[in-house]
């Protein structure tokens, strides 16, 4: 066989009407979606087909069905989510996201999920923090990887359909795996396609499309302790950015509590909240449960206070309060991390978290087996036995690329976001199980915005920029053609450290000015690393070029946490602690000025009368300034 | 902290290729796949490995470890003695790409002959009822996370790809029979198992079981039921017509047609057909 040269000038061009790069929960649902629209549409992917990190997820999908408390509806959701992101969220998104979720549910178990089941038979739905009903839909705790190969499934079955009707299944929805797109393309403001590379061969391609969806999730791998995987490297935020799109919330990084401390090699690996949702409880070195002491004025009186009424709840939850363990995750995170600061961690600097003792063991297996292999395999922990050693670690941003609530398209006319990639739907702080949901609701409304979109500008497309392609062909073979230059992964490795411990949990004005001077030094080392070898399949190579978007992201989080002087949801400020209700009004918005990242304020718009009556006066007043209050006596009860 | 471990990796590609010794540290409680990163790391920045999770959820990293099929991330290193030279290799039943990847598609063109999920369609959104012992079979085949290590494994394939053609293997044989259990499906693939997918050439050894890291009772709960299942329709079609007359169409769904052009034809000129190019040893 023939390999191709790095010299290899031949680009293949490959004409679309929808580009989704991304093959996770939102980009197989938005593809779907343009597909179910007749827009010929293309799903990119750095990994194989059905391996994405939404396969990760593990607790389950929010929608408020009400199978398991009839109590449940969209508005309590609502509530929920904007509690949980401290009214900071774009209260549109949290509306259609509420609304939305539960049909998206059904529509996936009409495509073949298989979620667990109640005792009349509907999907059942279990507790999570910061949930007031059980809402979870799930299977196991695998739920992502069901979630994932149900939308994989639906994908194949439009492919059979296409193949009966049209005499070729890809006529219509086509899979690119393992290729990745380093740059957008445009044809003057508009987007006009993407360039990438194939994995396998190192050959160029170039999609022409005049609509494309970002699907690409995280940013993880900008931090050193992250439950993230290799692809998280933030190339949707960075080629959004790269292509003139703005990005809000970037302050905002959720450290999830729970990850395994021990082994060093697991470090970061996730501990499912399901494991507090089904009566999980976190306790010191002294033996002490000890998230009672730290709950929060905003909170108090939706918590338990005694160990008595908590555990109640899980029983009887009508007539009991919650337990703290439950408190949305920035709370319980924070926590954590000062019960190990103050000297009461575990060996390996984590809390414990305790199952063993809460249920029977043959139940520990059937809920939660996944956690119980992990731990038995990766750990030697037997958690039906012994409490698990956790803590916290990066797990997911929500901040992203600025979006129409609606359709999803950003500020570049053909460019659309949906899933982790977007921003404003999570606030300040993300609630478990919300993301699921998102990528389903917000997947299938980019799907449909880019079809719409494809479909209004008619035969008006645009014509991908041949300079644009050359420079990125240009940019993509650079780190071949240097002859001296430093490792990637070295690089990489000094970026996270940087990031994790500078502009962490917990952060300062002095150490963000710290990281953003380190980072400054680490961009120039970045943009001369070298790759060795040759383009087919390597890994080198194609770190070398993630560089460039984890370091442009790192420098966002990095502005943007410098700017924000208050602390909210996933963004603490030591030196600035508590809530501003100055700040919630503000988003940070960040975008491209030539080469330099550029930040500026931009006021949130109000939220609708009839969304904010959903509230209680008294409540809305932790939150808001008073000029923003609803006139005191107009009150909904 | 650190100490030395033996490595020999196979490193090449479709061509040719060669087991290439190397020195790496490793630490208290890695696993392969640690190693293999640090090895990329330190000594061959462009060893090609494909990994994803690292928490045995992807199925990506699949690879063979002293000959044994296994996930790369879920190999601990503490279950090799200190001085063993570790021997990694690529997935022997499928082409290899690069090192330790290969050409897995044969996998996907399997998955796109199955016909889908076939509800009665009268059947509204959120209407499906199904109790939880109905669907715990078909939930634990979903729990597969195609990491194809029975694909591999499986000896009608494994140094035979004459079979690849007219045969399935373990982890689709699985699928139609995750489908047949399924409560709210109406399609009926035994003949379609027998005859298309080859479910006859299995002999029940289980091997596939043996190396399935999700530990799904592939043989057992799956390939003996689906086989139980083709043989009542041959002799006794009463059985069947009994198990499913409330909602089966009394007819066999059909193997889906297509052009097989290959999963991702962006490098669809490059990939070698299943079988070819695969590296000697
Ligand atoms: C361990 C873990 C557990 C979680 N559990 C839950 C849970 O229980 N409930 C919940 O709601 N949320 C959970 N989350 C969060 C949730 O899983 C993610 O936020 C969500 O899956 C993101 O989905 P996505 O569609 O945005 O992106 P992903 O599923 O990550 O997909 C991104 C896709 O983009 C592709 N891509 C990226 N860059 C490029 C590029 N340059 N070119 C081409 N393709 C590219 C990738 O290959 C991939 O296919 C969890 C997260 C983690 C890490
Ligand atoms: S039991 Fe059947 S499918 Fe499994 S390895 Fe043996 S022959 Fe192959
Ligand atoms: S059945 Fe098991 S071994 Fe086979 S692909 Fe699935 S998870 Fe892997
Ligand atoms: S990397 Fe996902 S299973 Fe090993």
């Amino acid at each position: 066989m023939t390999e191709p040269s790095v010299t290899d000038t031949e680009i293949e061009r490959l004409p679309f009407d929808v580009v989704v790069i991304g093959a996770g929960g939102s980009g197989l649902r938005a593809a779907i979606e343009a597909r179910q629209a007749g827009k010929r549409t293309a799903i990119i992917s750095k990994s194989l087909f059905g391996k994405a990190h939404t396969v990760m997820a593990e607790g389950g999908c929010a929608a408020a069905m009400g199978n398991v408390n009839p109590n449940d509806n969209w508005m309590v959701h609502f509530r929920d989510t904007m509690r949980g992101g401290k009214f900071l969220n774009n209260w549109r998104m949290a509306e259609l996201h509420a609304k939305e979720a539960p049909d998206r549910v059904y529509e996936l178990e009409a495509w073949g999920a298989v979620f667990d089941r109640t005792k009349e038979g509907k999907i059942s739905q279990r507790n999570f923090g910061g949930h007031e009903y059980p809402r979870l839909a799930h299977v196991g705790d695998r739920t992502g990887l069901e979630m994932i190969r149900t939308l994989q499934q639906k994908v194949v079955a439009m492919q059979q359909q296409d193949a009966i009707d049209l005499g070729d299944p890809e006529a219509m929805i086509k899979v690119y795996a393992e290729t990745t797109i380093t740059r957008l393309i445009k044809d003057g403001e508009r987007v006009a396609g993407a360039f990438g590379y194939v994995r396998q061969t190192g050959r160029f391609v170039v999609f022409d499309a005049p609509a494309v969806v970002l699907a690409t999730g995280g940013i993880g791998k900008t931090f050193k302790v992250t439950s993230n995987s290799w692809e998280y490297t933030g190339d949707g935020h960075a080629l959004a950015l790269l292509a003139g799109a703005k990005l809000l919330n970037m302050e905002f990084v959720q450290f999830h509590p729970t990850h395994m401390v021990w082994p060093l090699s697991v470090r970061g690996l996730l501990v499912t909240e399901s494991v507090r949702g089904d009566g999980g409880v976190l306790r010191n070195s002294q033996g002490e449960r000890f998230m009672f002491n730290y709950v929060p004025d905003v909170f108090r009186d939706k918590y338990a206070e005694t160990e008595e009424e908590a555990d109640r709840w899980y029983s009887d939850p009508d007539h009991n309060r919650r337990p703290p363990e439950l408190l949305p995750r920035d709370e319980v995170a924070r926590a954590n991390n000062a019960e190990v600061k103050a000297g009461r961690g575990s060996p390996h600097g984590g809390v414990f978290l305790d199952i063993a003792s809460r249920l029977p063991a043959e139940e520990i297996l059937r809920r939660l087996p996944s956690m119980y292999h992990q731990f038995k395999e990766l750990a030697d922990v037997d958690i039906t036995k012994e409490p698990m050693e956790v803590g916290p670690a990066q797990h997911y941003v929500m901040g992203g690329v600025e979006v129409d609530p609606d359709t999803g398209e950003s500020c570049v006319p053909g460019l659309f976001a949906a899933g982790e990639v977007s921003g404003g739907m999570h606030g300040s702080n993300r609630l478990g199980g919300n993301s699921l949901s998102d990528l389903l609701v917000f997947g299938r409304r980019a799907g449909l915005g880019a079809a719409e979109y494809v479909a209004r500008i008619g035969a008006k497309r645009p014509t991908p920029s041949e300079g644009e392609i050359a420079a990125a062909r240009a940019e993509a073979l650079a780190p071949f053609e240097r002859t001296v230059g430093e490792n990637p992964y070295t690089v990489h490795s000094q970026v996270q450290e940087t990031m994790f411990s500078l502009v962490g949990i917990i952060r300062t004005e002095a150490e963000i000015k710290q990281a953003l001077a380190e980072l400054a030094k680490l961009r120039e080392r970045a943009a001369v690393v070298r790759a060795e070898g040759g383009p087919a399949y390597n890994p080198g190579w194609h770190l070398a070029l993630d560089l460039r978007n984890i370091m442009l992201i790192a420098e966002c989080v990095a502005q943007a946490a410098l700017e924000r002087r208050e602390s909210r949801g996933g963004h603490t400020r030591e030196d600035c602690p508590g809530m501003n209700p100055q700040w919630r009004k503000v988003n940070l918005m960040l975008s491209l000025d030539g080469d330099k990242v550029a930040l500026t304020r931009q006021p949130m718009l109000p939220m609708r009368p009839d969304l904010l009556g959903l509230f209680e006066r008294s409540e809305l007043k932790k939150y808001y300034t008073e000029e923003e209050l609803p006139p005191a006596g107009e009150e909904k009860v | 902290m650190g100490n030395k471990v033996k490595l020999r990796v196979w490193r090449g590609d479709a061509g040719k290729g060669d087991l290439v010794d190397y020195e790496v540290e490793s630490n208290e409680g890695e696993v392969v796949l640690d190693v293999l990163h640090r090895l990329q790391a330190t000594q061959a920045g462009d060893l090609a490995v494909r990994w994803n999770c690292k928490a045995g959820k992807c199925g990506s990293c699949s690879m063979e470890i002293n000959g044994r099929p296994r996930l790369g991330c879920m190999t601990r290193m503490s279950l090799f003695e200190p001085d063993e030279t570790i021997t990694v290799t690529p997935m022997r039943t499928f082409p290899v790409i690069r090192d330790l990847v290969t050409d897995v598609s044969f996998n996907f063109e399997k998955a796109r002959q199955i016909p889908s999920f076939t509800p009665d369609p009268s059947i509204g959104l959120g209407e499906f009822r199904m109790q939880q012992v109905d669907v715990q079979r078909s939930q634990e085949f979903r729990k597969c996370i195609e990491c194809f290590l029975c694909q591999n494994v499986c000896h009608v394939i494994r140094d035979h790809e004459e079979n690849m053609p007219a045969y399935a293997g373990p982890r689709f044989l699985m699928r139609i029979a995750e489908l047949e259990m399924h409560p709210a499906d109406t399609a009926d693939r035994r003949e379609i198992a027998q005859d298309d997918f080859g479910l006859g050439m299995c002999n029940i050894t289980k091997c596939c079981t043996e190396v399935c890291p999700e530990n799904i009772h592939i043989t057992d709960n799956a390939l003996i039921p689906l086989k139980e299942r083709v043989v009542s329709r041959k002799y006794d079609p009463l059985v069947w017509l009994g198990d499913k007359i409330t909602r089966r169409v009394h007819q066999d769904t059909q193997k889906v047609p297509g052009k097989s052009s290959g999963h991702g034809a962006a490098r669809s000129d490059s990939r070698a057909k299943p079988g070819r190019g695969r590296h000697q040893r």
